[in-house]
């Protein structure tokens, strides 16, 4: 905890711990300055993460997974619940389901600033460098985006809420968009789920030196 | 010449029953319902089913095969093993009426209180026009054969009978989700009803009304999770309830559309029964709109406009009798 996260040579920051804004960070991984003091409970990431965690945790597609695997309401279709008594999400506390779509803004400004961590590992050194860990940081970028926009409450956002798509073409076109990328939500929530561990790996190893990076260019 | 299989079929009333075990011939190219066809011409004539069409279209043969909601002429029999024992049992929602038969009259009463397509105020029926990127989504709802197969594998009624009052099922929140994007309709009150009287908040989603669906509706994805989401904007969402106050939208918000109360006193209106019924949760159900005294207006099939004039204008109505290849009733 609390070190191998940042690669000072090629300026590759783990996802996880961007942005970096406890005293612990290091010179350059820090962007957006440091107003957080260095507590072990404290995370890195601590204005980020949670959103995170918000983002899944209530997402259409993660609900339904836990709701069946976890909470046994139910296991399987047509398998009986365990419950004795079932209120769904009608109230406290899973009627905060419904937040998810704040839950999306944030993921959206998350996704931001890892474009940002991606864009930025390409100066190394003086100038432009080029290395298999970028290939891995923008790779992961753009499944994180791919993720976020196939969101249900982006869909909603972007076009659903509306009754007549004739009347707004251009927000039409962007459902009609996020439609298809929402029919492989699920597929894209594992698929992230594993960018980002694997670029969290990519960058520990690189950073703890298990492994040099494999630069193509600078 | 088929082969002989093992089958298992519920038998009983309302007062009870068991699963029977019987052997029956199978052929190449049948269905689970053939086989209930089979059975009733060979063994059990008495053996009670629904069924009507044998083409997936009429939702009558819903059945559990092998514990899974399904039609029981759209499951082939080449989907089992020669070797395995195909078990089938009622609908395990619904109160049993005999054998494989239920009453699912819970359903009709959810449909009568679900509000009914309110008219735009100054189109006459006939004039009404739409573009089809508009009503493409509400098309997907129409395409429904209410088999009720998602009423039943819903784990919210399934699995707790008290939840039936406050619940309406994924059957009629994809009729309000169709509604409620419909160009024309006029009614603004849906995403409330539907949060607060059809149960939308007891859904979790867990998608097995999408997974059973014979004519593969979306009903996640597509219905009741923007209908979730249209609920979210007028009740949950803080920014736009703000706005909303802000900019006092609230007002122009307000339902267009009163409907006139289903029970006017002292008329004979045709009224729909809901009164004492087991699920009653929302409005009452609607009787159909009634001239001034209180008695229906003649069918529209009699009318000499049926369905309006012609959108292209080309027509003109009624016809002329010579081009017509019926005997039209006389309108004297």
């Amino acid at each position: 905890m609390h070190k191998w996260y940042y690669v000072d040579d090629y300026h590759y920051l783990t996802p996880f711990y961007s942005p970096c804004i406890t005293d612990r960070c290091v010179a350059g991984s820090a962007e957006f300055g440091t107003p957080l003091p260095k507590f072990w409970l404290i995370p890195e990431a601590a204005f980020t993460l949670p959103f995170l965690l918000l983002f899944r945790l209530t997402c259409y597609y993660y609900r339904k997974a836990y709701y069946r695997a976890f909470w046994l309401s139910p296991p399987a279709c047509a398998v009986p619940d365990a419950h004795q008594k079932y209120t769904g999400e009608t109230r406290f506390p899973l009627i905060f389901q419904n937040i998810h779509r704040y839950a999306f803004y944030a993921a959206g400004i998350i996704s931001l600033i890892n474009t940002w961590d991606a864009i930025r590992a390409f100066h190394s050194g003086d100038g432009f460098g080029f290395g298999l860990g970028n290939i891995v940081l923008v790779g992961n970028v753009v499944m994180l985006w791919l993720y976020t926009l196939s969101c249900h409450s982006c869909r909603h956002i972007a076009g659903g809420r509306l009754k007549h798509f004739s009347a707004h073409p251009v927000r039409y076109r962007f459902w009609t968009f996020v439609s298809k990328l929402n029919t492989r939500h699920m597929m894209l929530a594992w698929i992230t789920l594993g960018t980002l561990a694997l670029t969290d790996f990519y960058v520990m190893a690189v950073a703890a030196d298990w492994f040099p990076d494999l630069r193509f260019v600078g | 010449m088929g082969t002989k299989r093992h089958f298992r079929v519920w038998r009983g009333d309302d007062s009870g029953g068991d699963i029977q075990d019987y052997d029956v011939e199978v052929n190449d190219g049948e269905v689970v319902l053939d086989i209930i066809h089979r059975l009733q011409a060979t063994q059990t004539p008495d053996l009670a089913c629904r069924w009507n069409c044998k083409a997936g279209k009429c939702g009558s043969c819903s059945m559990e095969i092998n514990g899974m909601p399904r039609l029981g002429c759209m499951t082939r029999m080449s989907t089992f093993e020669e070797t395995e024992t195909v078990t089938i049992t009622p609908l395990r929602t619904f109160p049993v009426i005999r054998d494989l038969v239920t009453d699912v009259s819970f359903n009709y009463e959810k449909a009568r209180e679900t509000p009914a397509f309110a008219p735009p105020v100054g189109v006459a029926p006939g004039e009404y026009r739409m573009q089809q990127v508009d009503v493409e989504r509400s098309q997907e709802f129409r395409k429904c054969i209410e088999c009720f197969l998602c009423q039943n594998t819903c784990h919210v009624v399934r699995d707790h009978d008290e939840n039936k009052p406050a619940f309406s099922g994924p059957r009629y929140f994809i009729r309000a989700a169709e509604l409620d994007m419909h160009p024309l309709d006029d009614r603004e009150d849906r995403k409330e009803y539907a949060q607060a009287k059809q149960g939308l908040g007891y859904c979790n989603i867990t998608k097995c009304c999408t997974e059973v669906c014979p004519e593969h509706i979306k009903i996640t994805d597509n219905a009741i999770i923007p209908m979730k989401e249209r609920v979210v904007d007028r009740r949950y969402d803080p920014l736009v309830w703000l706005g909303r106050k802000i900019f006092r939208r609230d007002q122009l918000d307000e339902p267009a559309y009163t409907p006139a109360p289903a029970h006017s006193a002292g008329s004979s209106v045709p009224s729909v029964h809901t009164e004492g019924t087991p699920f009653t949760s929302g409005r009452r159900g609607e009787g159909a709109p009634v001239r001034d005294d209180g008695r229906m207006d003649v069918a529209e099939l009699a009318l000499p406009t049926q369905g309006g004039p012609s959108p292209f204008g080309d027509q003109e109505f009624p016809l002329p009798p010579g081009h017509l290849n019926y005997d039209p009733p006389a309108h004297d």
